[in-house]
């Protein structure tokens, strides 16, 4: 904390002086002396929100500034094969003022792609964590279960999400249930192995207390085995959206469709590179998005799980 | 032959180690008596612990017996609640919900919504936590979390209060504090308590009888001493008591003379 005040003080110091400069020299002590004083007044609140930003703010915007700049010096010229930023904004820009309409079929806007995606990661992200949770706490709390099922699932989870989709295409022979079920398969792993250590890194004191309270299994489940291993199944439930977020581009891609993927490759087939590059922007943004959402939820839900 | 109200016979403790069984407890025959304040002490290693968790039902002990009021102790229970030396709250409930959790568990059928909220209050009064009970453990001192495990194990009503080195994380201070808080809440609730410590003060202070340890492998009661010293006791006033200084002595004769142990 020490630090961050001693970052926010010198500001009105520096602001402060060139006001204190046209003073006529021979008072320019004193001024000073009033300068530094009001450093021990409390910084006002805009000050702090202010520097926060100028620490956190824009150290991100410059680097961005600058890679769109070296982008723009290394495609502007003529004859590039990808377009530079300012080409992208101009070819792009009826995509980014309206992303809501619809010419029916795949001819919509970018917010009807993105919605068709995030909802078969809703769907399949949704089970993974339900089979993921249960599938980790069996093998988390019986011994027999981790032997037998812990070498199947390292195997498993080592297959490309992409593997799957023939299979299960062949499965459901529908696109919808293939493309759930590939990310389904994709996010379900680094949730049952997470859960699984949380389960078996919960503290014997824990479950003496249960032992003497008489917790039956039900209540111990809830009460003490899903708070305590909250971090863990956590930092597997953030893995796994991110990973759901992966999978789902390359599954549209293949299985077509509305949905971003679909967007994509489309764009691809019709060289409208400008619109790969926008689809791609927003695809970042909203799975940096997701990410923040899980860790949101999961500092919630674990608060106070994780100092024990 | 009557009936103690808690009655170990020819206890034994034997853990699988890689080289073999080891015995850590032999033959243990302890009587306590209801309303009793008995302290289990010796060196570290000897086994105490391993005790008080046979008495609470987390360890089976390998030969003998446990009986509480004429029935078998084999599983852990409430009746035997415990006061574990790491305070062991759960650290996603604040204080009221980590005592609720027990009591829900064991005043089901007893006592009504308002009036388990009600016994929870008073245990947390007990304790004087009553102003911490909205505060998750991490925002507690280590005396204020031993407060509320005491509160926890309490609220259980248990017929034997068990407290495994309760206070030996505490600095001296806040330790000397709640044994002085220990002695009234027992002396008000008459409970039944058996008490692992290594602190030949808080033994003598605390307990009707030390049930001095010997060394393991294979420990087994080595002496009993009865601290008959009137109650209340005033730890200042019994600092200067010859029959305290004696008590106190004896302990340490037992753990320093008979019961050396090379460091």
């Amino acid at each position: 904390m020490s630090a961050t005040s001693a970052n926010i003080i010198p500001l009105p110091v520096a602001s402060a002086e060139p006001a204190a400069a046209p003073a006529p020299a021979t008072a320019a002590a004193e001024p000073v002396a009033a300068d530094s004083a009001p450093a021990y007044q409390p910084v006002p609140r805009w000050r702090q929100h202010l520097a926060a930003f100028a620490r956190t703010g824009i150290p991100p915007l410059l680097t961005i500034a600058l890679l769109l700049l070296v982008w723009q010096l290394l495609c502007a010229r003529p004859g590039a094969s990808l377009p530079a930023p300012s080409k992208v904004l101009e070819d792009t820009w009826q995509l980014i003022s309206d992303p809501f309409f619809d010419n029916g079929g795949t001819d919509k806007g970018l917010f009807w792609h993105m919605r068709a995606s995030l909802k078969r990661v809703a769907y399949g992200y949704a089970i993974a964590a339900v089979v993921g949770v249960a599938l980790g706490a069996l093998i988390g709390c019986s011994v027999w279960a981790m032997r037998g099922l812990d070498p199947l699932f390292q195997v498993l989870r080592t297959i490309p999400p992409l593997a799957w989709l023939p299979l299960s295409l062949a499965a459901f022979r529908d696109g919808e249930p293939s493309a759930i079920f590939v990310i389904f398969i994709t996010a379900v792993w680094p949730i049952i192995i997470n859960t699984s250590i949380g389960i078996r890194n919960i503290p014997s004191d824990y479950r003496n207390v249960a032992r003497v309270v008489q917790l039956n299994g039900v209540e111990y489940f809830l009460k003490i085995m899903l708070p305590a291993a909250a971090p863990y199944i956590f930092s597997g439930l953030r893995i796994g959206v991110g990973l759901s977020w992966l999978a789902i581009v390359a599954a549209e891609m293949l299985i077509g469709g509305v949905g971003v993927g679909f967007f994509i490759w489309d764009a691809w087939n019709s060289s409208r590179i400008s619109d790969i590059v926008l689809a791609l922007f927003y695809v970042g943004l909203v799975g940096f998005a997701l990410d923040r959402i899980v860790s949101w939820i999961g500092r919630w839900v674990a608060r106070g799980t994780s100092v024990s | 032959m009557s009936q103690s109200f808690l009655e170990l016979s020819l206890v034994s403790m034997a853990f699988k180690t890689r080289q073999g069984l080891f015995p850590a407890l032999s033959g243990i025959n302890l009587r306590v008596e209801k309303g009793e304040f008995v302290t289990l002490i010796g060196h570290s290693g000897c086994g105490k612990s391993t005790l008080l968790n046979i008495i609470a039902g987390l360890y089976r002990c390998t030969a003998g017996g446990v009986l509480l009021e004429g029935r078998e102790v084999n599983q852990p229970g409430p009746d035997r609640a415990v006061v574990f030396q790491n305070h062991s709250l759960l650290p996603w409930l604040t204080a009221y919900e980590n005592i609720e959790l027990a009591v829900k568990k064991t005043s089901a059928g007893k006592r009504s919504k308002a009036e388990m909220r009600e016994w929870v209050l008073h245990n947390l009064k007990l304790v004087q936590m009553d102003h911490a009970m909205s505060k998750r453990p991490e925002e507690l001192s280590g005396g204020m979390k031993q407060r509320i495990g005491i509160a926890r194990a309490l609220a259980m009503e248990p017929k034997v209060l068990l407290m495994d080195e309760p206070f030996g994380a505490l600095d001296a201070l806040t330790r000397a504090r709640l044994q002085d808080e220990l002695l009234r809440i027992v002396a008000n609730t008459g409970s039944t308590v058996v008490m692992v410590t290594h602190d030949v003060d808080e033994a003598v202070l605390l307990s009707d009888r030390v049930v001095m340890m010997t060394n393991g492998p294979a420990a087994t009661i080595g002496e009993i001493l009865e601290v008959n010293l009137a109650r209340p006791r005033d730890r200042l006033a019994l600092a200067t008591d010859a029959r305290y200084l004696a008590a106190r002595k004896a302990v340490l004769e037992f753990l320093y003379q008979k019961q050396l142990k090379a460091a």
